[in-house]
């Protein structure tokens, strides 16, 4: 075990998945303003598994989320170095385009965001941002969309109501069945249950398993069990430094540094 | 500890006591007076524990709940409210009893003369001492029992070719009888105001009736003929005859067009003026023909004609087409009053104005009012909801964009008419006249567009009314959560796909709100109008069966501006005044009408976007 003072750089176990890295992060860096809320972040990302991102609050998951599809960019004063590759080119290269790179990238956030439509146009969003006029097309996603997302039961009788009136847990469910019908490589989650009550957030957990493999899952969560349920890798942050990233089993049953040791157990976080 | 177990002290006694105020108050003296606290308050300094305690609390109840300031909130909406209702309240008692038919009163004088009208008005004034030295014993004594004030009553006496005036102060000294007889009828003409008098003949074609031979099916058969071959003779000469005129000039303008862009010598003038004498020959023998029918409807028309006489016997024969609405007044059921009133207010909404504006109706007005709200509201919204966008969305927030923010605010602050001056010099000679000198030059030098009209009125307009709306939108798009963007974003949706299908949709609601406020403010407006496009009288609506149907250069008329030409500028300010207060109410109406569509509009959208589990 590594003890807290001798904490310099990030410990390795990373468990690799059948498909390889598809992200690769190395030496990321990130300001807001003049303040430091990254430091030399590197891991990689296995495809086509899933990935928690756990740390106290306040720790920088967000930002190292919102980093990997760019949503940062709106940030007034954001600097960031170092890079993160994906398939090989660095996201942040100067020729990137933004909005390509988020249709790679779905992203579920903390609180349901559907939009103000219907049901029905808020899982085609995606494709009505692509100009994707077919019908066939769009009922065949949306119906495949909802199903991924275990809604279709669910919601298939009213696919024309106002998406406002599902329930705080449906509505989270829509969420994700937009991110997956863009057709994303990667899915990016940032506690996608943390308002959810119990049911709802088993539900999901479901789902996510059932992901796996289809997409590349990157989700931060304050519930240890979930991350422990759920993910294959965790990676455990600290004040904006990554501290010990590698096997979930491991990190939760024999973490290698004492600080992982500490926050997985509870005594601080 | 010390507070909860004092508390639970407090409640162990009171527990005992059943009234809850005591319990209530009590409970609060106990945990504030608590001595043990480090500073002294008040009550330790008045030494007594006991005595002053319900004193205090009373003050410091005040103070916390703060209740001074909540009479002071409440009292000032309440003053605000009763202003607003007092307002409505004096339009609505003026404006609606307007049109309802009053009983005409007979006065026979004791200088044997007789007046005949409807009472307007009842005041108490002071004769002078002239006047008193002139009058009997018993109108002195009657004078003096009121400390010297006399009755007066205004009359509307009507027949003004008889008396050169509408109206007639009586005084109650002069008075012998005053009776409302039957018989007497209030005719209403389209020239010269009403008359008030009797029905002494009826000359249909040389075959007159006397009055035994009149009954009010015949007066009213003839009539309603009568008023049918008006319409038809003015359909003749407004529209038929409009309309060939149009033509002659639409030719007249073609020939002169092909004479500055050709020359007056060249083979294209040549074959267009052969044209053009063949087509306006061909206008003036249909001119011709049209002519001679209204000549010779006019002329059997005014074989129609019917004698009154007033109240003092002097007759006075008219045509009977001129009569426009003719009542016994003093023989009606209180059903054919009301017959009478929605036939008046009728008339008011959908016919043209007659006499200098203070009869007849005002529709063009309320058209003309219709038309530049609607068409400032087009250019306005997207002339402001485009700048706010560009301001909330994209600008970069900083000192500059708020410099042009606090200019836009002020612009909300310059006067009106100072808008009506630029719009006159930009909009109407800058604008316009470069508009005619390139697409109307065959029409110089009569202006187009280079004067005032409905477009310019509504673009001063737009442009006075654009800081509302950027403020609004602005808000609305502040108000926008950034949960939604970030979600929109996140799909892969570019910043304009973003705005257009999330933010924009979302922040409707609030953009209406500007929109309405907008439309308020410029259907309220006169003094810029002025300027720039209303006039006393229109002669033709903005919108006509003539290409290109909708006219945007031509002036028109307003219900704010009627209600100022008709009330301070018309040679009869007495029957002007009602009209006022109508006129008044049918703005606020019209207002109201728009406001509470948009207002529907806005509810929708908002449904639609606010629902919700929380
Ligand atoms: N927009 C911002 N501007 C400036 N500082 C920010 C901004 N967003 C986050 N930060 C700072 O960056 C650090 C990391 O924030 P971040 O939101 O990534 O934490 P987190 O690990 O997601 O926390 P939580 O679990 O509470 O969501 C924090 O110190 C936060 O104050
Ligand atoms: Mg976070």
């Amino acid at each position: 075990m590594i003890r807290n003072s001798d904490t310099n750089g990030t410990v390795y176990h990373v468990q690799g998945g059948p498909m390889g890295t598809l992200l690769t992060i190395k030496d990321f860096c990130l300001w807001y303003g003049r303040a430091q809320a990254l430091f030399d972040v590197g891991m990689g990302v296995e495809k086509g598994l899933v990935t928690a991102l756990i740390g106290p609050s306040g720790c920088g998951k967000s930002t190292l989320l919102r980093g990997i599809n760019r949503m940062n960019d709106l940030i007034d004063g954001l600097r960031t170095s170092g890079e993160i590759l994906l398939d090989g080119t660095d996201i942040y290269g100067p020729d990137v385009d933004v909005i390509g790179l988020r249709k790679v990238m779905g992203m579920v956030f903390q609180k349901p965001n559907p939009f103000p439509m219907s049901i029905a146009d808020n899982v085609c969003y995606p494709l009505k941002v692509d100009g994707v006029r077919d019908k066939k097309t769009l009922r065949d996603t949306l119906e495949n969309a909802l199903k991924a997302s275990a809604l279709w039961d669910e919601v298939k009788d009213r696919l024309q109501d106002n998406a406002l009136g599902l329930s705080g847990g449906q509505q989270q469910r829509l969420c994700i069945a937009r991110a997956i019908a863009g057709d994303p490589e990667v899915l990016l989650m940032d506690e996608p249950c943390s308002a959810l009550d119990p049911v709802a957030t088993a539900k999901i957990e479901d789902l996510i398993d059932e992901l796996r493999g289809r997409y590349t899952i990157v989700i931060v969560t304050h519930n240890m069990q979930q991350a422990a349920r759920v993910s294959d890798n965790t990676a455990f942050m600290y004040l904006g430094k990554l501290i010990e990233y590698g096997e979930t089993s491991v990190i939760f049953t024999n973490p290698k540094v004492e600080k992982t040791m500490e926050y997985v157990t509870g005594r601080f976080g | 500890m010390k507070p909860s177990l004092n508390i639970e002290a407090v409640e162990g006694k009171t527990e005992a006591d059943p009234p809850p105020t005591v319990k209530d108050s009590e409970l609060r003296l106990s945990i504030k007076t608590r001595p043990e606290n480090g500073t002294p308050d008040m009550s330790s300094e008045d030494g007594t524990t006991a005595e002053p305690r319900p004193k205090r609390s009373m003050i410091w109840d005040f103070k916390a709940r703060g209740e001074p300031f909540l009479w002071g909130l409440g009292g000032a909406l309440a003053i605000g409210m009763l202003m607003i209702a007092g307002f409505i309240v004096l339009i609505l008692y003026k404006g609606v009893p307007t049109f309802y038919p009053e009983p005409i009163e007979v006065m026979k004088l004791r200088d044997g003369s007789v007046v005949a009208g409807e009472v307007t008005r009842v005041e108490k004034f002071a004769p002078g001492t002239d006047i008193l030295a002139n009058l009997d014993d018993k109108a002195k004594e009657a004078i003096a029992a009121k400390q010297g004030l006399a009755g007066r009553t205004l009359l509307k006496t009507g027949n003004f070719d008889l008396y050169h005036e509408d109206y007639r102060w009586v005084n109650d000294y002069e008075v012998a009888e005053v009776s409302e007889p039957a018989g007497i009828y209030m005719v209403e003409r389209m020239e010269w105001g009403p008359f008030i008098g009797t029905i002494v003949s009826l000359n249909l074609q040389g075959d007159i009736l006397d009055r035994n031979r009149i009954s009010p099916e015949i007066l009213r058969k003839e009539q309603a003929a009568a008023a049918r071959r008006r319409e038809r003779i003015r359909e003749i000469e407004r529209t038929e005859i409009a309309a060939v005129n149009q033509h002659m000039e639409d030719e007249r303008l073609k020939l002169r067009k092909t004479g500055l862009s050709y020359g007056q010598s060249s083979s294209e003038y040549q074959r267009t003026e052969a044209v053009f004498k063949e087509n306006s020959e061909k206008l003036e023998v249909q001119y011709q023909d049209l002519a001679k029918e209204a000549v010779l409807l006019k002329e059997r028309d005014s074989k129609y004609a019917i004698t009154l006489a007033d109240a003092a016997g002097r007759e006075q024969t008219i045509k009977l087409s001129d009569i426009v609405r003719f009542y016994p007044a003093n023989d009606l059921t209180v059903w054919k009053k009301l017959e009478i009133y929605f036939s008046r207010w009728w008339e008011f909404l959908t016919q043209e104005p007659r006499e200098a504006n203070t009869e007849g109706g005002v529709m063009p007005a309320i058209f003309g009012t219709f038309c530049m709200t609607v068409l400032m509201a087009l250019t306005v919204a997207p002339f402001g909801v485009v700048a706010a966008l560009y301001l909330r969305e994209y600008a970069k927030q900083g000192r500059m964009v708020s410099l042009v923010r606090i200019c836009v605010n002020n612009l909300a602050g310059v006067p009106s008419i100072v808008y009506g001056v630029f719009g006159l010099g930009f909009f109407a000679y800058v604008l316009g006249g470069s508009i005619d000198q390139m697409l109307f030059p065959e029409r110089l030098p009569t202006p187009t567009f280079g004067t005032g009209g409905l477009l310019w009125s509504s673009l001063t307009l737009a442009l006075l009314t654009v800081p509302v709306v950027i403020v609004a939108t602005e808000e609305a798009l502040a108000a926008v959560p950034g949960s939604m963007r970030e979600g929109s974003l996140a799909c892969g949706a570019s910043k304009w796909q973003t705005i257009k299908w999330i933010v924009l949709p979302r922040a409707m609601p609030g953009i209406m709100t500007g929109l309405i406020l907008a439309m308020a403010r410029g259907a309220g407006e006169v003094a810029p109008l002025m300027l720039v496009g209303v006039v006393k009288m229109a002669p033709e609506l903005p919108i006509d069966q003539f290409f290109p149907y909708i006219h945007l250069e031509r002036s028109f008329m307003h219900l704010g501006f009627h209600i100022y030409d008709v009330g301070f500028q018309s040679r009869n300010s007495e029957a002007a005044k009602p009209m006022v207060f109508v006129t008044t109410l049918l703005l606020i109406g019209l207002v109201f009408a728009m406001n509470a569509a948009s207002i529907m509009i806005r509810n929708r959208l908002k449904r639609k976007f606010f629902m919700g589990h929380f």
